[in-house]
């Protein structure tokens, strides 16, 4: 293709991606480099229904003022990236210098806000990734040897959890796992312990919020492979099985190693779902002992009255840039896989 | 604090019988929109409202949304503004005010307010910036057959009252988890610090500025009476909000609650408990920390404003609608459907808890600008504490430290 016509060829979606996602970026960016204007506080007398109370309130037009010289707020570089509620860079070094043992200094960076979102962010992602790739393989393995009559059906069974509204898949496991529900009633029968509680402890909470993960995204990884395993040569495996391989060894070296593109598209896919992990923990009220990246923007949106836009820029470009980490490898094993078989 | 005679000066305007409204709805043919939290009192208020004055105006539109106290800000900053009036309580009313959204009423009250009751005018300084009508508050709801039945006869006042009767009915046998409160990490986890705080006399900020002080004796010890009271708590405590502790009320598996009082009406209604439930529940004062002290809660009232970005001739018609909704009349028709600062209210079992309340001193919730961002970094702190993984110091440091850190971006802090 001539570089004229390739570059008319993909202008339209140049056009797209530089508006629909560099520019929100860019601008997030921006703002995250931003604090708001000096408030100006005035004290003053509220008096209502109960009475009169000293207070304090903002002096809108001094406010208005600072406000309308500089439209974006102070600058303030990157130290919002650094401080508490972030990278908490002094907190760490003085965490570093006062504490006694590796395991003091441990527990006082996993108690810092980022910290602890990013130990949750990881565990989820580091464990519902494989386990969705490995279920969802074995699911689609599975499925497609059943017979032709039962095989329609096993398919739109293994896809029933996709199809629920996470918010409201979890919400119904939620009220399950109550001590009243049927699965926290039942566990609670079979390790003969009336006050266990799956929502009280914090292991428990991660181990219902991963099970959930897995459950729920299984059938996007079960449906690709699946997809993928009508894609495989019947005479490879006649060969296979006319050399002698077994079931097994044709499955190990000819079946999943067509499906190894399958598996890095998946794999990319799951680690970005997986890491901006954020509805189970709202709906499973399991802020007290799991927060993720994404619950730390929601709450600086949402929970504070007057967002703090900066402080949500912040965590958000922080999470763009695990999910670049994240997937660096993947993208690497790719380029070289495309690159070989180009030449 | 004039709060003793609230109830009183609403019984007795009653008996007057006062009340000659006219109705005078303002300028005819103007736009009246408003943005209203979704529950019966409000729907109560915007529909006397409409009925009064939708005909004389040229629109009368109005969205009851949950989600209010999240789209206000941006809805009424645009001119002219997507509403000319939004029902606020306290908390919200300062979210509006730190951005300047909504206006001073001082003329309006002057032309349409003849009949709105002095304390009803919520003052800044010398300007009105709302009109209250309904109060709520959170206070003790107990079930006296159980507390009897643990051989307890009076009603807990102080908290140490109420987790000896917690102990007592734990001994006995009849609940391993007596008490109920809103403990869900978060907002409500914050507001039930900040009733116990509160009762221990404890201030947010060092007067006049927006520096913290609640690592301090009296935030120790209320997080001391809080883990206490929670050990009596389902183990669940930390998930539960005001759906799931009436829940669990209204299941009969509670004894004593710290609940809001706007509460106390669904839970006596006829709905959803049994008739021992609810015949055996009574409402009464917030405990305080030593007997008469000051009740463990905050006083909140509900109230309407007026849009700053919107033509004066609009918001001169909303305000007429909205000052002339709050009628004797329409009181009596939803009479239980909240406790009304208004004349024509018989307070009644479910209204005995706030009035209680109330006339025992609680304190308002505080109308401060910053005060979203300190209860945010409580909500987000203290759970900490109440799981065991923190020692009370540890977990005040830490919510000032997330709050300093929140302020300093807001711009409260340099």
């Amino acid at each position: 293709m001539k570089h004229r016509t390739f570059f008319w060829f993909v202008l339209p979606t140049l056009t797209s991606m530089l508006l629909f996602i560099a520019l929100p970026i860019v601008s997030v960016f921006v703002q995250s480099l931003f604090v708001e204007h000096e408030q100006v506080l005035v004290v003053s007398e509220s008096c209502g229904p109960f009475g009169c109370t000293e207070s304090t309130s903002i002096d809108i037009e001094a406010t208005e003022k600072l406000r309308e010289e500089k439209p974006l707020g102070q600058f303030n570089g990157f130290d919002t990236y650094i401080n508490r509620s972030h990278l908490a860079v002094a907190e760490i070094g003085a965490a570093w210098a006062d504490s006694a043992t590796f395991g003091e200094f441990r527990r006082t960076v996993g108690d810092l806000p980022f910290y602890r979102a990013l130990a949750f962010t990881l565990t989820y992602t580091a464990v519902v990734t494989p386990m969705v790739i490995l279920l969802g393989m074995a699911i689609a393995l599975g499925v497609n040897r059943l017979p032709g009559l039962i095989k329609g059906p096993s398919i739109f069974v293994s896809l029933l959890p996709f199809l629920v509204t996470p918010l409201v898949g979890s919400l119904i496991l939620f009220w399950m796992v109550d001590g009243d529900g049927v699965i926290g009633a039942t566990i609670q029968l079979i390790f003969d312990d009336p006050n266990l509680s799956l929502k009280a402890s914090a292991p428990l909470t991660w181990t219902m919020l991963i099970v959930y993960g897995i459950w729920h995204t299984l059938p996007f990884s079960f449906i690709t492979f699946y997809a993928g395993l009508q894609t495989v040569p019947g005479d490879v495996l006649e060969a296979a099985r006319v050399d002698g391989a077994t079931g097994w060894q044709s499955t190990i070296h000819v079946t999943v190693p067509h499906l190894m593109p399958l598996v890095a598209f998946v794999t990319l896919m799951l680690l970005m779902d997986n890491f901006r992990v954020f509805e189970p923990i709202v709906s499973f009220s399991a802020e007290a002992h799991a927060r993720s990246l994404s619950w730390i923007i929601f709450n600086d949106l949402r929970e504070s009255g007057n967002p703090l836009y900066g402080s949500a820029g912040a965590t958000s470009i922080l999470t763009i840039i695990g999910v670049i980490i994240l997937l660096t490898p993947v993208l690497i094993r790719t380029w070289r896989d495309f690159n070989r078989k180009a030449h | 604090m004039n709060t003793k005679g609230l109830f009183a000066a609403g019984i007795i305007s009653g008996f007057l019988g006062s009340a000659s409204y006219a109705v005078e709805c303002g300028p005819g043919g103007e736009s009246i929109r408003i943005l209203a939290s979704d529950f019966p009192a409000i729907h109560a208020v915007v529909d006397s409202a409409e009925e009064k004055c939708a005909d004389a105006a040229g629109e009368f539109t109005r969205n009851h949304t949950t989600e209010a106290r999240q789209i206000m800000n941006a809805a009424l900053t645009p001119n002219p503004a997507e509403y000319t009036s939004v029902i606020v309580a306290n908390s919200t009313l300062t979210q509006l005010m730190n951005d300047g959204l909504v206006r001073p009423l001082n003329d309006l009250v002057a032309r349409y307010g003849q009949n709105l009751p002095e304390n009803l005018l919520i003052r800044i300084d010398d300007n009105i910036m709302a009109v209250a009508f309904m109060a709520n508050a959170q206070h003790l709801f107990s079930r006296t057959d159980i507390l009897e039945e643990a051989g307890i006869f009076e009603i807990p006042a102080t908290y140490d009252e109420v987790i000896a009767a917690a102990k007592a009915i734990r001994a006995a046998g009849i609940m391993d988890y007596p008490i109920v409160m809103n403990l869900k990490t978060g907002w409500n986890v914050g507001e039930s610090f900040n009733l116990v705080f509160l009762a221990h006399g404890g201030a947010f900020f060092k007067p006049g500025t927006a520096e913290p002080m609640i690592n301090s004796a009296a935030g120790i010890a209320a997080l001391e009476t809080l883990k206490a009271l929670a050990e009596y708590a389902h183990p669940d405590h930390l998930t539960h909000a005001s759906n799931e502790t009436q829940g669990i009320w209204e299941a009969g598996e509670a004894a004593l609650g710290i609940m809001w009082g706007s509460r106390g009406a669904a839970i006596l209604d006829d709905e959803g408990a049994t008739r021992e439930v609810t015949s055996n529940t009574v409402l009464s004062a917030a405990p305080s920390v030593k007997p008469g002290g000051v009740p463990g809660a905050t006083l909140w009232w509900d109230g309407f404003t007026i849009s700053k970005n919107v033509p004066d001739a609009a918001a001169e018609a909303t305000f007429a609608a909205l000052a002339n909704a709050l009628t004797p009349e329409m009181v009596a028709a939803n009479n239980d459907d909240a406790v009304w600062l208004l004349e024509g209210f018989t307070p009644g079992p479910a209204a005995a808890g706030v009035a209680a309340t109330a006339q025992g001193g609680a304190v308002p919730y505080p109308m401060i600008p910053q005060i979203g961002l300190m209860h945010n970094a409580l909500g987000a702190e203290l759970t900490d504490f109440l799981s065991g993984n923190e020692s009370a110091e540890k977990a005040l440091a830490d919510a000032e430290a997330a709050y300093v850190t929140a302020a300093k971006e807001a711009g409260f802090l340099q």
